[in-house]
């Protein structure tokens, strides 16, 4: 078990919230989603590098707070502009 | 229905040429435009593409548009619409038919009275080869003049901050961002530049501009004459109206559409800054916004509907500005409050609610470091959209989560 990182306790993130974590110079957003389950993805939005902790969680979805971009924080996926097409 | 022409290739026209094909239209997608750049984000021109962006940040990049089967046009304008022919001419003496018509011919500057904005030293910022040709301009030791306390202004003022320049802008109003922000935050904007070194002017008056081989001035009525080495004009954008204009089309600040974007003429839209629309959240009031998030919203809309759908535009205006290490973020339209709640946040930034009279959240203000406000702006916006009546408190205490309150 010597490689898991801890990064927080669960009672840190709210449900249906995301915090900032940074780790060895990355920076990555932690999820706790709805059904009380907890997700990572890379910390920067892929239209500009701006951290996507300080967006907004509603359902599975995290929007860049600067943009909007958003994405499936449980997939991946880009679900809507200026994301999608760039 | 196969051919659908866009014109207009800047945010709006990219975004509905690509909202089409999201959407499944399988005819042909033509997009014109008359600068030679594929479709490029003008937000970045007053900020970082001024620091160092050689090319412009492409909306999408050549392979996309050829990945979804879209026909672009750079360099080519359109010299006039046939509503009755259903067709096009181009400038290169071309013409296109099309079945169903887009128009996202944008905005241009606002000229200053008497000058064409052409002059290297007198000039406005609008395009790539506008940021190009004020960049080189922007050194230590030269001194750029900006006429107007806008965003656009106040950006570039920073942005030449940071490049060293020196820097007094002018605004004839008692205060800068009189349009659509509200004072308290435009104070912590006006303070912050003025720690930068920005010598800001409110409430003069430009008798004359004049320009010598060797440097520009601004001839005030009190008297003063300002000299720079360059002066960008930064007073509002008009919007390209001309084409409909000619072509017959119902003109009212901007090209007028109703609530699906549909202009007065029988398969003819438009979209984004060019185009005045009635509001869904404000009455019906008719507005045009020039912003960067209209333009997707609309040309995403737009596309819909050319394909037949009646959706309407229910977006909330939103709005922003980075200066410094500051962002700013305007969610709604706040004329008409009767009442302003203020939250405030850590490191001094702080959010405004605007009210009606009988408590329906109209607008919310924001400023902050970072994206310390983004948000709770984000879902002030979606308070507006629901049209909820939240409570006073729970909007003051930074405390109260702000998602609590959207069922309100």
């Amino acid at each position: 078990m010597s490689n898991w990182v801890e990064v927080c306790a669960t009672d840190e993130i709210d449900e249906e919230d995301v915090i900032r974590f940074d780790h060895e110079g990355k920076t990555f957003a932690v999820y706790r989603s709805p059904d009380d389950r907890f997700f990572a993805t890379d910390g920067l939005c892929t239209h500009e590098k701006i951290h996507l902790a300080d967006g907004l969680v509603m359902d599975d979805i995290i929007e860049c707070p600067k943009h909007n971009g958003r994405f499936n924080y449980k997939t991946g996926e880009a679900k809507g502009a200026p994301s999608a097409s760039t | 229905m196969s051919q659908i022409v866009i014109i207009g290739a800047g945010e709006c026209g990219a975004r509905a040429a690509f909202g089409l094909r999201e959407k499944g239209f399988a005819g042909q997608v033509t997009l014109v435009g008359a600068e030679e750049h594929l479709p490029y984000e003008r937000p970045p021109l007053s900020k970082d593409a001024m620091l160092h962006g050689h090319e412009p940040k492409l909306v999408s990049e050549a392979a996309c548009y050829a990945e979804a089967g879209i026909q672009v046009l750079t360099g080519l304008s359109v010299e006039s619409i046939d509503p009755a022919g259903k067709s096009v001419r181009l400038s290169n003496g071309g013409n296109l038919t099309y079945d169903r018509l887009l128009l996202t011919t944008g905005a241009r500057p606002r000229p200053f009275p008497g000058f064409s904005g052409a002059s290297n030293r007198i000039r406005t910022l609008r395009t790539h080869g506008d940021a190009v040709s004020i960049r080189t301009q922007l050194q230590p030791g030269k001194h750029l003049a900006v006429i107007g306390g806008g965003f656009i202004g106040l950006e570039l003022a920073a942005t030449a901050r940071k490049l060293g320049a020196q820097v007094t802008l002018i605004e004839g109003l008692a205060r800068i961002l009189t349009r659509g922000v509200p004072e308290p935050v435009a104070t912590v904007v006006a303070e912050r530049h003025q720690a930068e070194g920005v010598e800001i002017l409110c409430g003069v008056k430009i008798q004359d501009l004049a320009e010598t081989r060797d440097n520009a001035s601004i001839l005030l009525e009190d008297g003063r004459t300002i000299v720079a080495d360059l002066i960008v004009v930064g007073i509002g954008a008009v919007p390209n109206v001309e084409l409909a204009r000619d072509a017959g089309l119902a003109i009212d600040n901007g090209i007028a559409v109703d609530q699906h974007l549909r202009t007065s003429a029988t398969d003819i839209y438009a979209a984004g800054d060019c185009c005045s629309f009635p509001s869904a959240h404000y009455g019906g009031l008719r507005m045009r916004l020039e912003a960067w998030r209209n333009a997707q919203d609309q040309g995403t809309l737009a596309a819909a509907n050319l394909m037949g759908g009646a959706e309407t535009m229910s977006a909330v205006p939103w709005f922003w500005s980075d200066q410094y290490d500051l962002t700013l973020q305007i969610a709604g339209i706040a004329d008409g409050a009767a009442e302003i709640v203020r939250r405030d946040m850590a490191e001094g930034a702080f959010i405004l609610f605007h009210l009606t009279a009988d408590g329906r959240l109209l607008a919310a203000s924001g400023i902050g470091i970072g994206n310390a406000i983004a948000r709770d702006i984000r879902l002030a916006e979606m308070m507006i959209a629901a049209g909820v009546h939240p409570d006073r408190l729970a909007l003051a205490a930074p405390g109260t989560k702000l998602k609590s309150l959207l069922a309100a």
